[in-house]
């Protein structure tokens, strides 16, 4: 008992290192956690850079800025980074910083490993982006890379696209293996699996989505590189191969992939909505089941996203009707955060304000989702500017948002100062014009039949594009306010106590502001 | 800015508005049986979704109206309801079968191209459209001819900016046309909103769709599927005719063809080749290798001073008809006729400085065409 003792005390006193080695070398839990939150803004404002070129282009029709070969290689880069490089790491970051204090752990289960996840991460990215200095430009076959396009037709720099998209993936399952092993075997006493909170919950779901199917997008990408360089024809209809394979293989991956990217953003808004509705969430096991089966429908979806190449009937069907049950489980949730407000005592800092857009606008996000689900209506949207529209309605103001929401929420306790109220609020309400002015014109466009990835445009679609291109410029601009917030508030601010907002629940609320470096060396009780 | 947008939404509601109006909001309802079918289940779909979001969002708004602290609302402590879960859980799944039945009728008969009266066999080129009239003996290309000052913003732009081909799709009002889609080199998609139609064409692949146009007119679309630098300058146009005019339009053109081929057989001066050539270099060539020959990078290599344009007259015509394996470099041998052929390689030794001064005879590509065949 006396050498515990006295190895606790040893370890509490245990600070960060000096200097660089500190976050070279970390296998701290939040510092890695910073870490990764940092890249993963560093690479949105790069994608958002990409994004402004895009939409800078497309101001007005005609060619004015850039050649339509760097226009392809702007979508693609600007689709891999958003991707791989903002929403993803994001998520592993909140995980890093907050699964272990919510769970009651001293720290991550693998915490050598959770080192290395990181670190390959900017080697990884640098690689990639290292392709736009290459000879014949980046990758220009968008991020979906449809062989052949990506194979017998791609610029050389293609390998080392191939090559960046394994380390991503290396980085992602090792991850996610971290975040099943922490929350499976580091729980507090008491802490059972119904009653660990949502975060965690969305989490351990996702962990489990990425092991699956990371594995899948390496497969894929192997078979482009020995189409490549090594002779063989799985997607070469020449040489007897399938184009078509590419996709089934791309989009076993792909789907589960828009969950991983939504399912934790679900996490955060539950965590959010109770603590300013000052209200329990409605209905803890219902959204536990619903996000199982919308885990489970992820895998037997894959092909909506291929409806036009010619699948036979029978499995056009079959893919339209698994789609359209997404519906159910997803319903299940908005209600759920509905009920939740549904005589709470509401207020509105700048997380609720960010969480409760989300949930308006990830479910308009969800009603395009199921207009596309419908195959025959597909026809028409499909590869426009609707299925843009889409997909950066549940990305945007869907996980990023929620990213967002998770930061300000979790600031204070990171940094032990409250952020300045008012620039939140003035960052939410810019970022929301600018967003919305951004994509829902993008829904017009769609239907009236601007085909998606193209860098010029027939007329009459020209009004609609103006708009979005300023919205997207007000939006763009708008995130170096949360960057100067941020700042500001890891400089100083008002001290926060350890529950940061009214009665908040979880076991990151019971530790001081900011959470000291070594966190639950002795286990918490959970009653 | 919400309430914006669900004013948008509501304007978009209010039915189908004229095709190609600007600040257009809706789907166009096109001009077939299927492609109005598919409109209504667009119409239907979104009416459920806005149905649902007033219910939705009204219930939110009005929580966030009343339920506020500010307005001294006390939380209470219900968090779960077995029965209001079930009904939630239900009610949604029984509006989806509802939506399910309509969508699987149409899809059925989407998927029904038999018994069709006209087989077009289509085939997607970077970045153009090959169209194969099967049993009629006719068999052409058609590109993008949205001049380059228009792009490039050097000329005021026409009404069908790139929407235009040099030559259309022509097909018989009122009968059954089945298309057999496929791909040359990478993954196109052949879309023409109007029509409901949109296959992806993809190499070694054959897609069947089909359409049936009560009403003469022009209709136009764009490639869907991303295939590489001019993937935006892809269009189709398709012509529907009435049956008696599309029968002489079948007779002209195959008159046409016959003209074409027996060119062949021609001897052109230089002055000619070079002028012919120039026309046909800025249509099939430019948009790769540029107009003033300098190409783009690697992939397009510049022919201006270039090896093969100044070497070998051979490898210069082997290359241009056969094309170059594992590169973005074509075969043109289907794409060009023979005089075009001996116009744009005359031309590529002779232009921007290249001064080899030798020419090329139809007939010798002639030769060279029917040997590979």
């Amino acid at each position: 008992m006396n050498t515990l003792t006295r190895t606790i005390e040893h370890t509490e006193q245990h600070g960060p290192a000096e200097g660089l080695s500190r976050w070279f070398f970390t296998t701290n839990h939040k510092d890695i956690g910073t870490l990764y939150l940092w890249f993963s803004f560093a690479m949105f404002l790069t994608g958002g850079c990409m994004a402004l070129m895009i939409r800078a282009e497309l101001f007005q029709p005609g060619l004015q800025l850039i050649e339509p070969g760097f226009f392809n290689q702007m979508t693609t880069m600007h689709g891999l980074i958003m991707v791989f490089g903002a929403v993803m790491p994001a998520f592993v970051g909140l995980a890093n910083w907050m699964l272990p204090l919510m769970v009651g752990a001293p720290d991550m289960a693998l915490p050598r490993m959770n080192n290395w996840s990181f670190w390959i991460l900017p080697f990884a990215f640098a690689m990639m982006l290292s392709t736009l200095f290459m000879e014949g430009g980046g990758p220009n076959f968008g991020w979906t890379f449809y062989a052949p396009l990506s194979t017998t037709y791609a610029p050389p720099s293609v390998t080392f696209f191939i090559f960046a998209v394994h380390m991503m993936g290396i980085s992602s399952i090792m991850g996610a293996i971290n975040v099943v092993v922490t929350i499976l075997n580091m729980r507090a006493p008491g802490m059972t699996m119904m009653k660990l909170p949502l975060f965690v919950w969305t989490w351990l779901i996702t962990a489990f989505l990425l092991i699956a199917v990371m594995p899948v997008l390496a497969g894929v990408v192997t078979m482009m590189l020995m189409d490549i360089h090594f002779g063989t024809s799985f997607f070469n209809a020449a040489g007897g191969g399938d184009p078509v394979l590419f996709q089934h293989v791309f989009w076993f991956f792909g789907h589960p992939e828009v969950y991983i990217m939504i399912l934790p953003a679900f996490g955060i808004v539950s965590e959010i909505i109770p603590t300013f509705a000052r209200k329990r969430l409605f209905g803890y096991a219902s959204m536990v089941y619903a996000t199982a089966s919308i885990a489970f429908l992820s895998f037997i979806v894959w092909a909506h996203h291929m409806f036009t190449v010619g699948i036979p009937l029978m499995g056009e069907l079959f893919f339209m009707f698994a789609t359209m049950l997404i519906a159910v489980p997803t319903g299940v949730k908005v209600f759920n955060w509905v009920a939740t407000m549904f005589r709470g005592s509401m207020t509105f800092e700048t997380p609720m304000l960010f969480a409760l857009a989300f949930v308006v606008l990830f479910t308009i996000g969800g009603f395009s989702g199921l207009m596309l689900a419908i195959a025959p209506a597909d026809f028409q949207y499909h590869d426009t500017y609707f299925v843009v529209a889409h997909f950066h309605y549940v990305l945007v103001p869907g996980a990023v948002f929620a990213i967002m929401a998770g930061v300000y929420y979790w600031l204070p306790k990171w940094t032990g100062h409250y952020y300045n109220e008012t620039l939140g609020k003035v960052h939410f309400w810019i970022s929301f014009i600018g967003v919305n002015l951004t994509f829902f014109p993008m829904h017009f466009i769609g239907l009236a039949g601007m085909p998606r990835r193209i860098p010029d445009y027939a007329l009459q679609f020209a009004d609609f594009n103006m708009v979005a291109s300023v919205g997207a410029f007000i939006f763009g601009f708008s995130q170096l306010i949360f960057l100067v917030l941020v700042i500001k508030t890891i400089r100083g601010g008002d001290r926060a106590p350890a529950q940061v907002w009214e009665h908040p629940q979880g076991l990151e609320w019971t530790l001081p502001s900011p959470a000291p470096y070594h966190s639950f060396v002795e286990p918490p009780e959970v009653k | 800015m919400r309430v914006a947008a669900q004013f948008l939404l509501l304007a978009l509601a209010s039915g189908a508005s004229p095709a190609y109006a600007d600040w257009q909001l809706n789907m166009p309802r096109g001009v077939t049986e299927i492609s109005h079918a598919v409109f209504d289940l667009h119409m239907i779909i979104f009416w459920i979704c806005v149905a649902i979001a007033v219910v939705v969002f009204g219930v939110m708004f009005w929580s966030i109206f009343h339920h506020r602290k500010s307005r001294g609302a006390r939380a209470e402590n219900f968090h779960e309801n077995t029965l209001v879960e079930v009904i939630w859980t239900l009610v949604p799944f029984v509006i989806l079968i509802g939506m399910a039945v309509p969508a699987t009728a149409t899809l059925v008969k989407m998927y029904d191209s038999s018994d069709a009266e006209v087989d077009i066999q289509v085939t997607g080129y970077q970045w153009k459209w090959r169209y194969q009239y099967l049993g009629e003996d006719i068999d052409f290309f058609s590109s993008l001819t949205t001049p380059r000052e228009q792009i490039n913003n050097e000329a005021p732009k026409d009404e069908n900016y790139l929407l235009e081909v040099d030559n259309p799709l022509v097909i018989p009002a009122g009968k059954k046309v089945r298309f057999l889609v496929t791909a040359a080199d990478v993954i196109h998609s052949w879309w023409v909103p109007a029509f409901a139609v949109k296959k992806d064409a993809i190499p070694g692949f054959i897609n069947e769709a089909w359409t049936n146009v009560p009403e003469p007119g022009i209709y136009r679309g764009q490639c869907a599927e991303l295939c590489g630098k001019d993937h935006g300058f892809m269009p189709i146009v398709v012509e529907v005719k009435p049956q008696a005019e599309y029968d002489q339009w079948l007779v002209d053109t195959r008159a046409a063809q016959a003209a074409t081929a027996a060119a062949a057989s021609q001897v052109l001066s230089m002055d000619e080749l070079m002028a012919k050539g120039e026309q046909v270099y800025n249509t099939a060539c430019a948009a790769c290798h540029q107009t003033n020959g300098q190409g783009l990078g690697s992939v397009f290599p510049a022919l201006k001073g270039s090896k093969i344009a100044l070497g070998d007259i051979e490898a210069h015509i082997d290359i241009v008809v056969n094309g170059k394996a594992g590169t973005a470099m074509q075969a043109f041998k289907d794409q060009l006729s023979a005089v075009d052929l001996a116009a744009v390689i005359t031309w590529e030794r002779n232009a921007w400085g290249n001064n080899v001064g030798d020419k090329v005879d139809p007939a010798t590509i002639q030769k060279l065409k029917e040997g590979t065949e």
